[in-house]
């Protein structure tokens, strides 16, 4: 039998099982393991799928739970539905001229341009004090989820059970929809353009063309996942768009493995719960967490897939 | 043609007329290579225009000049080194069909692109590795597999620089013979090869083009080249024309 449909079904049960056998504490850390999940299967097709590391993804995540909290707070709009649309749209309309900059280079240009971006947004955050609350921030209300007010609810049982399952719900789609994307025509032609963009080329594929549609589709997943991030927090910083927000994403994809559909995904559940535990224990959880980043750049470089599949990042398998 | 002071090009003025093989010969630094990435749009000449199909293609890039119907190969052989030889194909024909920006069609389930792809694999012997990663195939068949991802973008003309560059002499005449039935069949109606071994010249070639110095020094058929004792002497070489012999 084959192991992948075993794992991922096995990991199904688990996730629609968790509230109802794991203490709330646990369920409570998947929420941003689910938003992060998100996120990470845009940040791979630009990665993994078409050769661009960005470090300046934590701008579309900070357009996404800033969406959420301006909607919730200011304008009185409660829908988490809305929001997640209004963040998707907001998403990719900055994502489209960002991108088309960013896109014309490559290697470490893109990644610096990606981080320029990025840092500007931090610091727009950061000053325009009147819209976004400056280092404050502003809070997330608590969002209705299928027109369902949901207000009586405590606020534990709110996340821990409908938020939960409403997150689980996102990221189903979120995954069926990206396996389309990888697994397309257009999936196809991104792969030649990350192996090598001359022969794309003389193929007739257009380099330029297919790295902003990878662009603008990684910033839209990041937009989403970052609006799911709001409302388990409640309050959403300018730290959510720091430059080291877009390291950390980096950093779960290349724990997870960039070369396979779910590494990144697991990247993001490992390094959620490893946090985690690493923090209750000391305090300098960076430190330990550098030199796992050191270890797999060295050691395993295709990630826990990689070390799960006994191949390295180039053969392991992208279908 | 200029790089910097030094000019690379000067004065080549050539037709290739429709159901022509032509070769392109010369020693090195002649301006074979110049030639090609001027007649393939990737340089724009310094002076002077390329038409192709009554339209001037200087410079046009190779994005548009494949969707024209000009496709090329190249001297040092590209690959796609993580995809399948199938996926590779693939690639070619989903950009002759224009579906790639096709971002929820399923590509395994359109049947147009995996018979497109099937078939070029038939056509050129590579069926059989048609699921090898393409880093994992021997020499000969990444050039073969370069050359007929050119070739599944059923171009009008097509460019070959080098086609049996770095394969065995055994393997050279058996990737020309593929190469040639498979234009035949899918309606290639140009070829223009820059080439070395002037076996596989002489032995394909309905017309062969010698640069000097980035001069055409003759333009003829294999015949007449032959005759020409200048070319000989300068771009061919005796030894090449001996029987047995090759470069």
């Amino acid at each position: 039998m084959r192991r992948g449909p075993v794992a991922l079904g096995l990991a199904a049960v688990t996730i629609l099982a968790l509230p109802l056998v794991a203490p709330v504490y646990h369920v409570l850390l998947m929420l941003p393991f689910m938003a992060y999940a998100v996120i990470l299967l845009g940040l791979n097709l630009l990665f993994g799928y078409t050769g661009l590391v960005s470090f300046g993804h934590a701008l579309f995540m900070g357009i996404g739970a800033y969406t959420g909290a301006v909607l919730t707070t200011h304008l009185g709009v409660r829908s988490l539905e809305l929001i997640l649309l209004a963040s998707a749209v907001l998403g990719a309309l900055v994502a489209a001229p960002v991108g088309a900059l960013c896109v014309r280079y490559v290697k470490i240009y893109f990644g610096m341009l990606t981080l320029a971006f990025g840092m500007l947004f931090y610091t727009f955050l950061l000053k325009f004090y009147r819209l976004t609350g400056g280092d404050e921030g502003i809070r997330v209300l608590r969002p209705s989820l299928l027109g369902f007010d949901l207000a009586a609810v405590s606020k534990t049982d709110y996340l821990a059970g409908a938020y939960y399952y409403y997150s689980v719900a996102v990221l189903v789609l979120a995954a069926l929809l990206m396996w389309r994307i990888v697994h397309s025509p257009f999936g196809l032609c991104l792969r030649t353009v990350r192996d090598n963009p001359a022969k794309a080329e003389a193929l007739g594929i257009s380099i330029v063309r297919s790295r902003w549609y990878a662009f603008v589709i990684s910033a839209v997943y990041a937009a989403v996942g970052g609006a799911l991030l709001g409302p388990p927090i409640g309050n959403v910083d300018p730290t959510l768009a720091y430059w080291t927000h877009s390291g950390n994403i980096v950093f779960m994809t290349l724990l997870g493995g960039f070369a396979s559909f779910f590494g990144p995904v697991l990247g993001a559940f490992v390094f959620i719960f490893l946090q985690d535990t690493v923090m209750s224990v000391v305090p300098y959880w960076r430190l330990i967490f550098g030199a796992i980043l050191a270890f797999l750049v060295i050691f395993a470089p295709g990630g826990l897939m990689g070390l799960f599949a006994g191949r390295r990042p180039g053969e392991v398998s992208r279908a | 043609m200029f790089y910097g002071d030094f000019c690379a090009l000067d004065g080549v003025s050539l037709a290739i007329n429709v159901g022509e093989f032509v070769s392109i010969i010369g020693p090195n630094g002649a301006g074979k290579s110049t030639l090609i990435n001027v007649l393939t749009g990737a340089l724009r000449p310094s002076a002077g225009t390329v038409l192709f199909k009554e339209r001037d293609i200087s410079g046009i890039g190779p994005v548009r000049l494949a969707r024209l119907g000009m496709a090329r190969s190249f001297q040092l052989v590209q690959i796609f080194p993580d995809l399948t030889v199938l996926e590779t194909l693939q690639a070619a024909v989903v950009s002759r069909l224009n579906r790639g920006s096709r971002l929820f069609g399923s590509l395994s389930r359109d049947r147009e692109v995996q018979e497109g792809a099937l078939a070029i694999a038939d056509l050129f012997g590579l069926a059989e590795k048609a699921h090898t990663p393409s880093k994992h195939l021997p020499q000969g068949d990444k050039k073969l597999l370069d050359v007929a991802s050119a070739f599944a973008l059923y171009p009008e003309i097509i460019l070959l620089d080098e086609p049996t560059s770095g394969v065995s002499t055994r393997d050279k005449h058996a990737i020309m013979e593929i190469l040639v039935s498979a234009s035949r069949q899918l309606g290639i109606k140009s070829i223009i090869q820059v080439e070395h071994d002037m076996d596989i010249v002489f032995g394909y070639s309905d017309r062969i083009i010698a640069l000097h110095q980035g001069k055409v020094l003759a333009d003829g058929t294999p015949d007449e080249i032959m005759a020409d004792e200048g070319v000989v002497d300068t771009v061919v070489g005796r030894k090449a024309l001996a029987p047995g012999g090759g470069a």
